[in-house]
């Protein structure tokens, strides 16, 4: 099953690679992370997806917790939670196809942050799904790049992961 | 007070209580090995490879319950520390040490003797630090202390930069009492629920079973187990990191378990209803096949690190905190309880592991004209009384040693359990004997693994510590040898040394006293004439017989109740020949 893990982690150099390092020694999977600091500038907030039966995801989270700079941990998969995730998408253009481009944009909400001769760069943000289904209805053969942050969450309601 | 990077880094330790630093200078280090130089309080003890002051560090670690200090310079000197910090994380030893690290303006340049120490160590210590400001110098090494001795222990790399340690650079200096982590705070006290829930288990079983580990000794809860075990009456069996937390001589004692433990210790796990796991990991080499590991047990699981519960085996009642503590509650919970043991079911119990014991798993051939490896072992045992500590390396001969000196104290049993590091025994030595002088320590090892640290028998003489080292030498990497044998057919791939070194010309040649002996009837007479030398390392070789395999086994595979014996059940015993 997919899991979604948040974590509050000490704002020092070295603090990622505990994190990736633990995943590739242990043999865990690793589907994304993305991390950027947070109000407080001594911690960063870290997003990670991976998968696994209940025993893995229990094993990865008690050895994130082992890591001497992990402060706090959850796993937002266990209660309900908004995930988020930002797509920049270079896509071919002609004179043909640039109208269908705007509308299908429009339709998943996007934005056309780049126009130039030949090409536009859609914004989009939502769900991992959605974008997956975006990168689908375009034509193959047009995308040129694609680039994504890997999905970020946070829990619903008045709780929140701090210290 | 105003100090330099370097006086920091040496008036901290000193402020730590630390007695002895292993160590090799170099390049990186040079700033602190000029302020050793002034002082006297810390006495460093110049090793011959960073591997042995890894090793010696972790001998005086194990020995002591204090942390082991290491001092190391950048490059190889670091790299060459590592073999010894892996050893140190795997068996769970506070060590800290100390690397040099090349000036902070050139790292990342490839600079001369430079590596990633804080990349290369990350896998296995429990923490790292680079200091990156001489201001925050003392607050590293408390921390550092703090992390290797609290919770799970384990070893600590602190890297300092060259620039760091400048003497021309002096800041104020007042070394921190207490250190607070918000990102660490190791469990202690166990959860009353789930104590009383193992206690109520436990009180229901019939075929219970105490399966303690190394987390008892460095947990300081020998005491506890001692008299938690008493209070039950049952069983209990120790794993090879755990021998010397019960007495080895006890009559509830059942031996070791795993994949050289007694067939009747591993038989009880087999068949036992209720197994209370006390600081103890489920290593694979405990185990054996995963999926049948006692199939008929409820598990109770004592361990202060929350990741080794349900890590290899699932558990009915985790209990995360200290040893000494949980088992403090728990003989207080006992003791209130109206209920007792189920005495009937207990006795039948015992008449069954009393016929396991009879097979006598551990038998050998008493009448050869060879020297058996396992009566160098009992002959030791018997002139040092039980009293000495045992050091070993890896392979047959830590086997023997685990099986044949009856270990009744803890920390007197030391030796690389979980890394399995050949090299080990005699820097371990060494760092027992500083630690505790006036004892007889003994380095159990084979003339493989002896000479992995064989340059070690220079700083035994530079710092007299006059270790005894008995040298089981069957001419094979033993253990190897024996794989070879069960598994392949025989085909002795490279398993073999036809270039041993005359280890008596050796021993003399590093200022030590060399003994070959050869004769079984001359073992008893080596030990008495090398004990009675106080003030020598003595080389003792034992010409053992070469085709002696380790007894029994659970082979690879296979489970607690498929143990390969010398005499498999059910054969006619022919009291001679056992």
């Amino acid at each position: 099953m997919r899991h979604i893990i948040s974590i509050l982690i000490e704002n020092e150099s070295g603090a990622l690679s505990r994190v990736a390092g633990l995943f590739s020694a242990r043999g865990y999977n690793i589907e994304s992370l993305t991390v950027a600091p947070t109000e407080d500038e001594t911690l960063s907030r870290m997003t990670l997806v991976t998968w696994g039966d209940e025993n893995i995801i229990e094993q990865i989270t008690k050895q994130l917790n082992k890591l001497i700079d992990v402060v706090k941990l959850i796993d937002l998969a266990e209660a309900v939670h908004i995930e988020r995730e930002l797509m920049m998408i270079k896509i071919k253009t002609t004179d043909e196809t640039r109208e269908e481009i705007k509308r299908m944009s429009d339709i998943f909400r996007g934005k056309i942050i780049d126009v130039a001769a030949n090409s536009y760069v859609v914004e989009i943000t939502g769900p991992s799904d959605k974008l997956d289904a975006f990168i689908s209805a375009i034509d193959e053969a047009s995308i040129i790049e694609v680039v994504r942050s890997g999905p970020t969450g946070i829990s619903r309601g008045e709780n929140g992961l701090r210290l | 007070m105003e100090l330099n990077g370097a006086q920091i880094l040496v008036q901290s330790l000193k402020d730590e209580g630390v007695e002895f630093l292993f160590g090799y200078p170099g390049g990186a280090v040079l700033h602190l090995y000029d302020a050793l130089f002034h002082q006297q309080d810390i006495k460093h003890i110049l090793v011959r490879h960073e591997q042995g002051a890894t090793h010696a560090a972790d001998g005086y670690a194990r020995a002591t319950g204090k942390p082991g200090v290491v001092l190391v310079t950048s490059g190889p000197g670091a790299t060459n520390a590592v073999t010894g910090i892996a050893t140190a994380h795997l068996d769970s030893i506070p060590l800290v040490v100390i690397s040099g690290q090349v000036p902070t303006p050139v790292i990342g340049s490839d600079a001369f003797q430079e590596v990633d120490m804080v990349g290369i160590t990350r896998p296995c210590v429990k923490h790292n630090f680079l200091v990156k400001d001489v201001t925050k110098l003392a607050e590293t090494v408390k921390k550092a202390f703090h992390v290797a001795t609290t919770g799970r222990p384990g070893p600590v790399v602190i890297d300092i930069p060259k620039d760091i340690t400048d003497p021309s650079i002096k800041v104020p200096y007042k070394y921190p009492r207490k250190v607070s982590m918000r990102s660490y705070n190791p469990v202690v006290k166990g959860h009353r629920k789930q104590i009383k829930k193992a206690v109520d288990l436990l009180l229901s079983a019939k075929k219970p079973m105490i399966y303690s580990g190394g987390g008892v000794i460095l947990g300081e809860a020998h005491k506890q187990l001692i008299e938690f075990t008493r209070l039950l009456g049952y069983p209990i069996t120790n794993t090879l990191m755990g021998l010397g937390s019960y007495p080895a001589t006890d009559k509830q004692f059942v031996g070791m378990l795993g994949m050289h433990g007694t067939y009747e210790a591993n038989m009880s796990m087999h068949e036992s209803d209720v197994i209370i796991a006390i600081g103890a990991r489920f290593d694979d080499r405990v185990t054996g096949k995963l999926d049948e590991f006692c199939p008929y047990a409820k598990i109770i699981h004592i361990d202060v690190d929350p990741a080794s519960i349900a890590k290899n085996v699932m558990v009915d009642v985790p209990i995360v905190g200290e040893v000494k503590p949980v088992l403090e509650t728990m003989i207080e919970m006992i003791n209130q309880d109206e209920r007792r043991p189920d005495k009937k079911a207990l006795a039948k119990w015992w008449e069954q592991i009393t016929k396991w014991q009879a097979l006598d798993s551990l038998a050998y051939d008493r009448n050869s004209d060879l020297i058996k490896p396992q009566y160098v072992i009992e002959q030791l045992y018997e002139v040092t009384k039980g009293n000495a500590f045992v050091t070993s390396d890896v392979g047959q001969h830590q086997m023997y040693a685990a099986q044949f000196y009856h270990f009744d104290k803890p920390r007197r049993w030391i030796n690389s359990g979980g890394l399995g590091t050949m090299g080990f025994g005699l820097p371990a030595a060494i760092g027992v004997k500083l630690a505790h002088p006036k004892s007889d320590v003994a380095c159990v090892t084979g003339e493989a693994s002896i000479q992995m640290c064989i340059q070690e028998l220079s700083t035994a003489l530079q710092y007299k510590t006059p270790v005894k080292i008995v040298n089981l030498n069957n001419r094979y990497m033993g253990m190897v040898r024996q794989w070879q044998e069960f598994t392949y057919e025989s085909r002795y791939s490279h398993s073999y040394m036809d270039t041993i070194p005359d280890f008596v010309q050796l021993a003399e040649a590093y200022g030590h006293v060399g003994m070959r002996i050869e004769k079984p009837e001359d073992v008893r007479s080596a030990f008495e004439e090398a004990f009675a030398m106080k003030d020598r390392t003595v080389f003792m070789d034992f010409m053992t017989d070469r085709t002696e395999n380790v007894y029994p086994m659970i082979e690879a595979g296979k489970a607690h109740h498929e143990m390969r014996l010398r005499v498999p059940p059910g054969t006619p015993v022919d009291r001679e020949l056992a």
